[in-house]
């Protein structure tokens, strides 16, 4: 059942400089319970359609066209009030980096309970129960006293846990996690994941799981999309996208990644740079990194759809020319 | 904590040494205090006398180290001037200037901090452009001229306060204050006025970028993603962040405002303190001088210090045990 469906959507920031077209026309559907990978490189506009989605885009961004709709509601034109009852409750996020989400000068229980109390009456003794109940499904050993603890007093990794205990108080139906172990060590990261994928499945959660790592996001979501330069280029169940992708830029990222080489072979490298959103190229925003472009690049390219859902936005998808492994 | 509090007294003990110390040469540089205090046709007699009196006819280093002697024993010497007891002078000033900077710091913090946050979270706004334009006047109009215009304006053409002086003081409880009459209050609007434009407009710009500063940080951006009211999320998690800065500044500016208020002291013959150090600086009166300032010294040493202390209470990674005095 689709929970979440995203129809072109386009968040651009109207600086001074110019229009940066961060999000460029995304669309894609999330059913409950799902697990959907987003995978591109910095910049390239992954935090801005999570924003997007909260309805928590800075000034001077906003979202230009398209609809987000949430189970039945369009939350593009949600006025504030019914749109701030959302947050937290059905729909909650986790930043990307657990230093700073947290805020320093309030005790953890403080920021818990009033995200609790934000959607609804809590007796003191219940609110406090209900946090110890999701501090210690997250891994965080001894609640009572963590509770009572400064931010500060925390190291990253159980930051980033109590972030997630916020994000799941109320059980939302939809988690959107930007990138949220990037900053913590490989261990860590593994613990967590796997964490997450436990309460996930237990509550039939759908996530929005953000990443520039294709590793992670193999052994995670049911769907991965990849981003570049505000659009994306290519979208499939996972194994499709990391073991048969389509898009040149797909296989890059895959190639470059070291976990996905044969020991000993030549890591593969993108060459160029990611463009800025502020002046992309013509046609194909790929275009000037690409191995394959050629004269048809320079009209953008439409989404086509290859075997079963697996959508490529590509002149030249790359059909069976990708085998891994032997790529390198 | 105990320990760091002693520390901080220790150190107290020595500025106020040096102060002295300095304070004992300029005035012995600047020129001799006999010259403006005894008439120019005195007897040899007589002024033979009066310098024996005041104690100047020994050594400077002897004069001072008699200073130091009664300093121990809590004796600031006697007002060459008035013939009183120095310190006792100051203190009785001391009500008057320090109603003048409550009153000045007050309205600094509770138009500047609300203006500020308005300025902070809409700067692109008519009414935010208008409060930071309104500020520039504030800090870069002259002090005493502003003096002026408001005594011009609301004393002079539109005569609704008067232009100068203290005014009946009420009583309260026990303690004698301008605050507690309406003649007392009519008299201080004006001075404190002037003396917390200045202010205002600096506890505006601070809030401000404070507020530009933490309104675009994750943490804020994670308290809206919780669902909270802004009202919520600006009163406590942008304020309570943008406190520490805050009243650091505020702190070591009330300071100032004591020491700046001798401009505005003397513009509207406000009998303070300030009135009195600089009638005394031109007297050449060396022990209220002296007084004075280790009066201040202490005031500054207390600010700081409970300035320390909010700022451990309000920002829990600080701890005034690990802090360097
Ligand atoms: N407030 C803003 N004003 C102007 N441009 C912005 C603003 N916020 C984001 N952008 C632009 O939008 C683009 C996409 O940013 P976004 O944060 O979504 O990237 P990302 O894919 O999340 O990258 P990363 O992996 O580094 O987090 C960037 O080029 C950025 O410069
Ligand atoms: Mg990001």
């Amino acid at each position: 059942m689709t929970l979440l469906s995203i129809e072109n959507l386009k968040t651009h920031f109207f600086t001074k400089a110019g229009v940066v077209k961060s999000v460029d026309g995304v669309s894609f559907d999330l059913d409950r319970g799902e697990i959907l990978g987003i995978v591109g490189e910095s910049g390239s506009g992954k935090s801005v359609t999570g924003f997007s989605i909260m309805g928590l885009v800075d000034a001077p961004g906003r979202i230009a066209e398209g609809s987000i709709r949430f189970d039945g509601q369009n939350l593009v034109d949600l006025p504030e009030p019914q749109m701030r009852d959302l947050r937290g409750r059905r729909i909650a996020m986790i930043f990307q980096d657990p230093m700073m989400t947290l805020n320093p000068v309030l005790r953890v229980d403080t920021q818990m309970i009033e995200a609790l109390r934000a959607h609804g009456r809590w007796s003191d003794d219940d609110a406090r129960q209900r946090c110890r109940d999701v501090l210690g499904q997250v891994g965080i050993p001894s609640p009572e006293e963590r509770l009572k603890s400064y931010p500060h007093q925390f190291s990253g990794g159980m930051r980033q846990r109590v972030a997630i205990a916020i994000a799941l108080l109320h059980q939302p139906d939809l988690i959107i996690a930007d990138e949220p172990t990037t900053a913590l060590d490989v261990t860590i990261q593994a613990q967590i994941l796997f964490e997450i994928q436990k309460l996930v499945a237990e509550n039939n959660t759908a996530m929005i799981w953000v990443t520039h790592d294709l590793a992670v996001v193999a052994g995670l979501a049911n769907r991965v999309a990849v981003m570049y330069a505000g659009r994306i280029v290519e979208m499939g169940t996972t194994d499709e996208v990391v073991n048969r992708p389509a898009h040149p830029y797909t296989a890059g990222l895959i190639g470059s990644a070291p976990s996905r080489n044969a020991r000993g072979t030549r890591l593969t490298q993108i060459r160029g740079m990611a463009p800025l959103p502020m002046n992309l190229p013509t046609g194909c925003a790929f275009q000037p990194r690409c191995d394959h472009a050629t004269g048809a690049c320079a009209v953008s390219p439409d989404a086509s759809t290859l075997e079963g859902d697996h959508l490529v936005r590509c002149h030249h998808p790359l059909v069976g020319a990708f085998d891994r492994g032997t790529a390198a | 904590m105990t320990v760091f509090i002693i520390r901080r007294l220790l150190q107290s003990v020595l500025v106020v040494a040096v102060m002295t110390l300095l304070v004992f040469a300029g005035v012995y540089a600047i020129g001799n205090p006999v010259e403006i205090l005894i008439s120019q046709d005195a007897t040899e007699a007589e002024r033979a006398a009066a310098i024996a009196r005041l104690g100047l006819d020994k050594s400077l280093p002897e004069q001072y180290l008699a200073f130091l002697g009664n300093l121990v024993k809590g004796d600031l010497g006697t007002s060459f001037v008035f013939g009183e007891p120095a310190l006792q002078l100051v203190l009785q000033r001391f009500p008057a200037t320090m109603e003048l900077a409550i009153c000045a710091m007050m309205m600094s913090i509770f138009i500047g901090v609300p203006l500020g946050l308005y300025a902070g979270l809409r700067p692109e706004s008519i009414a935010g452009r208008t409060i930071m334009t309104g500020s520039i006047f504030g800090f870069s109009l002259p002090n005493f001229w502003q003096g002026l215009m408001l005594i011009m304006l609301f004393a002079v053409i539109l005569q609704w306060l008067p232009a100068g002086g203290r005014g009946v003081r009420g009583e309260f409880l026990g303690i004698e204050s301008s605050f507690f009459s309406w003649d007392g209050i009519s008299h201080l609007i004006l001075p404190a006025i002037n003396l917390a434009l200045f202010k205002t407009s600096l506890v505006i710009r601070l809030t401000r970028a404070s507020v530009r500063e933490t309104i675009n940080l994750d943490y804020v951006k994670f308290a809206r993603a919780k669902g909270l009211r802004p009202r919520r999320v600006i009163g406590l998690h942008v304020l309570k962040n943008i406190m520490i800065p805050l009243v650091t500044i505020i702190g070591l500016e009330f300071g100032s405002v004591i020491a700046f208020a001798v401009v505005t002291e003397t513009v509207f013959a406000w009998p303070g303190m300030g009135k009195l150090i600089i009638d005394s600086i031109f007297q050449l009166d060396r022990p209220v001088i002296v007084a004075y300032l280790i009066v201040i010294v202490c005031l500054f040493i207390t600010i700081n210090l409970v300035v320390d202390i909010l700022y451990a209470i309000l920002d829990p990674r600080v701890r005034l045990a690990d802090q360097k005095a």
